[in-house]
């Protein structure tokens, strides 16, 4: 067996690469965001938030995209309303599948930020402030360069889950070539057609070696972090 | 000068203090654990923010509950060094005291950077990780932070205790040299009454949330309050005196308090020299005629003035000596035998080596 990628291969890993890089940039600001209010706020409506925030954990991807679907589909009511204002169409789009992939991967994000938010000393930031940071200066100072090995973390995690998100994807935003046809939609494609195992293994493989190659340079980065802050 | 007055409640703890702190000068904040000491510099700092009352630093108000005034933390310009220090993990030691520095609102600092590393001598650590240092150099770090934020009123919370006595002996001279050449109020909290006899210039007592006393410390030396806080076997009269002379032959020094004079070691101490010093109630001795052939040092002419039960089986004898007032814990059996009265002449003893004179300015 030769390992040759076809064209179509090779748009199906730039596609996924490319979702996933939108989705982690898009939804890291406020998962950094919606982390500090769960962590370091007492508001009401905190339960529900957090609740909010975690359903895409518990609930069938599909039924996310269907969700998705229903509010910013061009028939929908956000979605309509973007689409006339502004010409803008999430669904079937590369950036609907980047959205639906973030839904999805949020909740890792979050939880990933958290769990580095709570370990950052809230003590140092009031130091900081006797200092003279006002609140931004603070944060930006002292509380985002103390937790960036919980926010790599997040994104990482956030980036391979949204490589391998497929039933959210293919709700929302189907399975077009060229456009948001991602390597797990590209594998189950592949299934889908006759004497296709042979290009099914082809994408299995890549997917393979994209995971192992990201989990290690996660690794790597988070070293070079935690050494870079003395720990 | 600081005015504070602040009532708040948190939970079962409550908190009602009013209290003055002289620019420059140490005030200090004594108390057991618990009394609210940390509570007060959180307060004076901003971080937490009280029901009522007020705050006043050298003519500016820095919180006046009644007009909803509260200025924030950051604008303040109050420099604390926490008991657990908080230094900042991710920048080095120059970063570290750059922080506060960069912050400042006026750049004419009078608290230099040259000065500041020199005094405290950082200079050979400033490229070290804060992971690095030891705990006498942590703590010579977030002082420094402190000071060069360029504060208005410092706050040190317990800067001694996590420190050896060898340390601690090391570190004290720095906070001398901060009293004496910074000309701002500074609050230190403590509970070691060492830290009162070198440093400070003014003493708060905590007790409960609420102050008992307040004033200079000789003068409340003899309070029951302050005895209730250090107990029956650490308390005892305070009283600054200066060292008249030296003798290296016999390794000790005399100085003079009042019209009288004390023997005491020489031990870290030079001519013309302004001491304080604690003389233990529990370890003077009275005697009603002039004894002969003792080996005690000091013998101190005086008259009581007062004789109080102090416990079950134990009386307290305060002293007019030559101007000077002490206190003397003996037994009640011993205070009957001798028909102690308050008017009645006596002589007080004391062993030089049981006392220990210190520095303070």
């Amino acid at each position: 067996m030769h390992f040759q990628l076809t064209p179509a291969e090779f748009e199906a890993l730039r596609i996924s690469l490319s979702v996933a890089l939108r989705s982690v940039l898009c939804s890291l600001p406020f998962a950094i965001a919606i982390a500090w209010l769960l962590t370091r706020r007492r508001f009401p409506g905190r339960l529900l938030l957090d609740t909010l925030v975690h359903l895409p954990m518990v609930l069938p991807p599909v039924m996310i995209g269907f969700v998705l679907l229903l509010l910013l589909g061009v028939n929908g009511t956000v979605g309509g309303w973007l689409y006339r204002h502004f010409g803008l169409r999430l669904a079937f789009s590369t950036n609907g599948a980047a959205l639906a992939t973030a839904v999805m991967a949020f909740p890792l994000m979050v939880r990933a930020i958290r769990l580095a938010l709570d370990n950052v000393d809230a003590g140092l930031e009031e130091a900081a402030r006797t200092l003279g940071a006002g609140a931004w200066d603070c944060f930006a100072s002292i509380t985002v360069p103390l937790m960036a090995p919980g926010i790599l973390a997040g994104a990482v995690t956030a980036f391979a889950a949204s490589l391998g998100e497929f039933g959210a994807v293919i709700t929302f935003a189907g399975n077009i070539p060229g456009v948001t046809r991602t390597l797990p939609l590209a594998l189950y494609s592949a299934l889908q057609t006759p004497d296709g195992e042979a290009a099914a293994l082809r994408i299995a493989v890549l997917a393979l070696l994209l995971g192992a190659a990201g989990l290690l340079a996660s690794e790597w980065l988070a070293r070079a972090l935690r050494r870079r802050m003395g720990r | 000068m600081l005015q504070v007055a602040l009532q708040c409640r948190r939970g079962d703890f409550t908190l009602d203090v009013a209290f003055e702190a002289p620019t420059p000068g140490v005030t200090a904040l004594f108390g057991k654990s618990g009394a609210g000491k940390s509570s007060v510099a959180q307060l004076l700092a901003g971080l937490w923010r009280a029901d009522a009352g007020r705050i006043e630093l050298d003519g500016q108000l820095l919180f006046e509950a009644a007009q909803g005034l509260c200025v924030p933390t950051q604008q303040r310009r109050v420099g604390y060094v926490f008991q657990d220090l908080r230094l900042f993990p991710h920048l080095n030691v120059e970063h570290n005291l750059r922080y506060g520095l960069k912050r400042t609102p006026d750049r004419s600092s009078a608290i230099g950077w040259q000065h500041t590393v020199e005094l405290l001598d950082l200079g050979a650590l400033l490229r070290r990780r804060t992971a690095q240092l030891s705990g006498g150099e942590r703590q010579r770090v977030a002082l420094a932070r402190a000071l060069l934020s360029q504060p208005r009123l410092l706050l040190l919370d317990e800067p001694l205790s996590a420190i050896d006595t060898q340390k601690r002996n090391e570190l004290l001279p720095y906070f001398e040299r901060l009293r004496d050449e910074l000309s701002l109020p500074i609050i230190l909290i403590t509970h070691q009454f060492e830290d009162l006899l070198r440093l400070a210039n003014r003493v708060v007592l905590l007790e409960a949330g609420r102050v008992l006393a307040q004033g200079a410390l000789p003068e409340l030396s003899l309070r029951p309050e302050m005895r209730s806080i250090l107990g029956p076997e650490a308390s005892g009269a305070v009283i600054e005196g200066i060292v008249e002379r030296i003798d290296t032959a016999s390794g000790l020094a005399t100085v003079r308090i009042g019209s009288s004079r004390l023997l005491l070691p020489a031990t870290g101490l030079s001519h013309g020299q302004r001491v304080r010093l604690q003389l233990l109630a529990r370890d003077l001795i009275i005697a009603t005629s002039r004894p002969q052939g003792l080996s005690v040092r000091n013998q101190l002419s005086g008259v009581i003035s007062s004789v109080a039960d102090d416990g079950e089986h134990n009386v307290l004898v305060g002293i007019d000596a030559e101007g000077v007032t002490l206190q003397a814990r003996i037994t009640a059996s011993a205070a009957r035998q001798l028909h102690l009265r308050p008017g009645l002449p006596v002589w007080v003893l004391v062993k030089a080596v049981s006392l220990q004179g210190h520095r303070f300015s």
